[in-house]
């Protein structure tokens, strides 16, 4: 493994000693992320397209090239030593999750192959056996599209209702309303922590009091909000929580999904086959316990080791340290981007992760999109999975720069030249 | 870095982008069809009239779109009042090899408007744009739907 001093190394040594503060060392961090140094068209990398997915540090790819070099092997299944050493970091990688997550136990981790994939179990398993017709799902108006259609094909397999707590125009979650929505029909509320196209934060802590003082349980989809905040379950007193790992600058493939141990080991398996049986006659197969339940069939191993990596990097960096440059950075490009003439910020809420979804005057986004990535500047833009959120600003698309940890002002200056440029252009 | 733009986004195609012929319902359209790119959100309804002898006699659109997929509607809209639903058919095929192929010249196809065809050439940059090329064929297959009587396509 690669023994230079790294930003990590460089955190940990920093955050050993107490003033920890001075350490957001953007070269060095920079300098851990071997795509950033990556030319488009003979111009410097911007990569503001972290809310998609987010890149890869060289300890991530370290991580998994060791496993894959020196000890993988198929996990829970062999008493040879590669396959005990891979259970082990596989594991191990079970517990930095439960780590990050301040979850209780290591069993309320369950891997997955991303976000959508734990919300469809969640749905499936818990909703299947759970819910019945009349029952209410409150979702808001700022879903992804991976937290609407599996309820929906809920609501058509077991006839509950689907409620949408409103956003006002600056994109905040309307709390009254909700709050009005709720009731003793309400089983289940599912909302966004961040929301992945306006970048506004959910008052989560109060959406789950309130939840809970009904008797409904709440899950949480985290994967815009693992990358710019430390999120403790326990404090929060969430039942579920989704994310991805491929946003959090793990692998593609893995996520995670966190719930109540006493949830998990009530709720049936989700797909079942090898792994997931404490005994298997043809009369009866006993189910093991969670996670093992939730996780039939070889899991992505290697991912999993690459997203307790990633993991170990945001730690060691430190949420709080991100979130802070995170936060400069947006304000920053705010101002930067709303003094370009004709261009609007669609998302103005009043607590933001570093998110900024924008239109522009007589230009389309896939435009500028296509312009601005002649500057080496990667946004996106569409719909973001969120139609709804485009139906509510009455817009068929927007674009979209979201902001991680390597990003800088001079790179929101690129882009904002890019955008004046555009403006000249297509005039 | 304009270069390589200004082969995406020549005058011609910014100028029908932001200036669109035909743009507007027909009352009495014989067939329409809604066509829409769900990764970018366009949105297009092609009208079309068709005469006795299976001629287009008149030949809009409305909706919205990027630059690329507006301009596209907006020449494809000029260059086929008057053909038949068989020339129709043959421009859509032609223009769709255009915009994929190298090489391919859609003044082979036969008997269309000279400067429409310039126009319609134009629009080949998108082959340097692989990501554009379905921007530039959406009104095209909805286009063909609605002579084909489908209401609704999808180019994902
Ligand atoms: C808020 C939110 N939820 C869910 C997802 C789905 O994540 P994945 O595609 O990794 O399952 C995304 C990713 O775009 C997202 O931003």
């Amino acid at each position: 493994m690669n023994k230079e001093s790294t930003a990590v190394d460089l955190a940990q040594q920093a955050a050993a000693g107490d003033n920890f503060t001075a350490a957001y060392d953007i070269e060095r961090i920079r300098a851990d992320f071997p795509i950033l140094k990556q030319k488009v068209y003979g111009k410097p990398l911007v990569y503001l397209d972290n809310g998609a997915s987010a890149q890869k540090p060289r300890q991530v790819l370290d991580a998994m090239n060791e496993a894959y070099e020196t000890y993988y092997s198929n996990v829970h299944r062999g008493v040879h030593w590669t396959s005990q050493t891979s259970t082990e970091a596989f594991e191990g990688s079970r517990k930095k999750v439960a780590a990050f997550l301040n979850a209780v136990s290591e069993n309320e981790i369950i891997f997955t192959r991303g976000a959508t994939e734990a919300i469809n179990l969640v749905a499936a398993s818990w909703g299947g056996a759970n819910l019945n017709p009349g029952d209410e799902v409150i979702l808001s108006h700022m879903e992804h599209h991976s937290n609407i259609v599996p309820w929906q094909i809920l609501r058509q397999q077991k006839g509950i209702e689907l409620k949408i707590v409103p956003i006002d125009d600056d994109g905040n979650f309307l709390f009254d309303e909700y709050q009005k929505m709720l009731s003793e029909k309400t089983k289940m509320v599912a909302v966004t922590h961040v929301s992945n196209a306006l970048g506004t934060i959910v008052p989560v802590v109060d959406v789950i009091r309130l939840a809970h003082d009904k008797g409904a349980l709440v899950l949480l989809d985290g994967c815009q909000a693992v990358p710019h905040m430390a999120v403790d379950v326990q404090a929060l007193d969430a039942d579920f929580y989704v994310f991805s790992g491929h946003k959090l600058y793990g692998p593609t493939a893995i996520g995670v999904l966190w719930g109540r141990e006493d949830l998990l080991n009530a709720m049936p398996p989700y797909q079942s086959g090898g792994d997931m049986i404490s005994s298997v006659t043809f009369e009866k197969t006993t189910f093991k316990k969670s996670p093992h339940r939730f996780e039939a069939g070889t899991p992505a191993i290697t991912e999993a080791i690459g997203l307790g990596a990633a993991i170990d990097y945001v730690g060691a960096v430190g949420l709080g340290s991100i979130s802070a440059h995170e936060q400069g950075v947006l304000q920053y490009a705010s101002e930067r981007l709303q003094a370009v003439e004709g261009l609007r910020i669609i998302g103005q809420a009043r607590e933001k992760a570093s998110i900024i979804s924008f239109v522009i005057d007589g230009i389309h986004a896939h435009d500028l999109g296509t312009f601005v990535d002649r500057a080496g500047v990667a946004v996106r833009v569409g719909h973001h999975c969120a139609q709804p959120v485009m139906e509510r600003y009455g817009i068929a698309a927007t674009a979209r720069a979201s902001f991680g940890l390597y990003n800088t002002r001079e790179e929101v200056d690129v882009l904002t030249d890019a955008l004046i440029q555009a403006k000249e252009f297509f005039g | 870095m304009f270069d390589e733009l200004r082969d995406l986004y020549q005058e011609v195609i910014l100028d029908h982008g932001k200036s669109p012929r035909n743009f507007r319902t027909l009352e009495n359209a014989t067939c329409l069809a809604h066509g829409n790119n769900p990764i970018c959100g366009d949105m297009l309804v092609v009208y079309l009239t068709l005469d006795d002898d299976r001629r287009l006699a008149d030949v809009a659109f409305q909706g919205q779109g990027c630059a690329i997929s507006v301009a596209s509607a907006s020449m494809m809209t000029e260059i086929l009042k008057g053909k038949t639903r068989d020339e129709a058919k043959r421009l859509y095929k032609g223009f769709h090899d255009m915009c994929t192929k190298d090489g391919f010249d859609v003044s082979e196809l036969g008997d269309f408007d000279e400067d429409a065809i310039d126009r319609l050439k134009m629009l080949s940059g998108v082959r340097e744009f692989p990501i554009r090329v379905k921007c530039a064929t959406l009104a095209w297959h909805t286009m063909q739907a609605a002579v084909d009587g489908e209401e609704n396509i999808s180019t994902e």
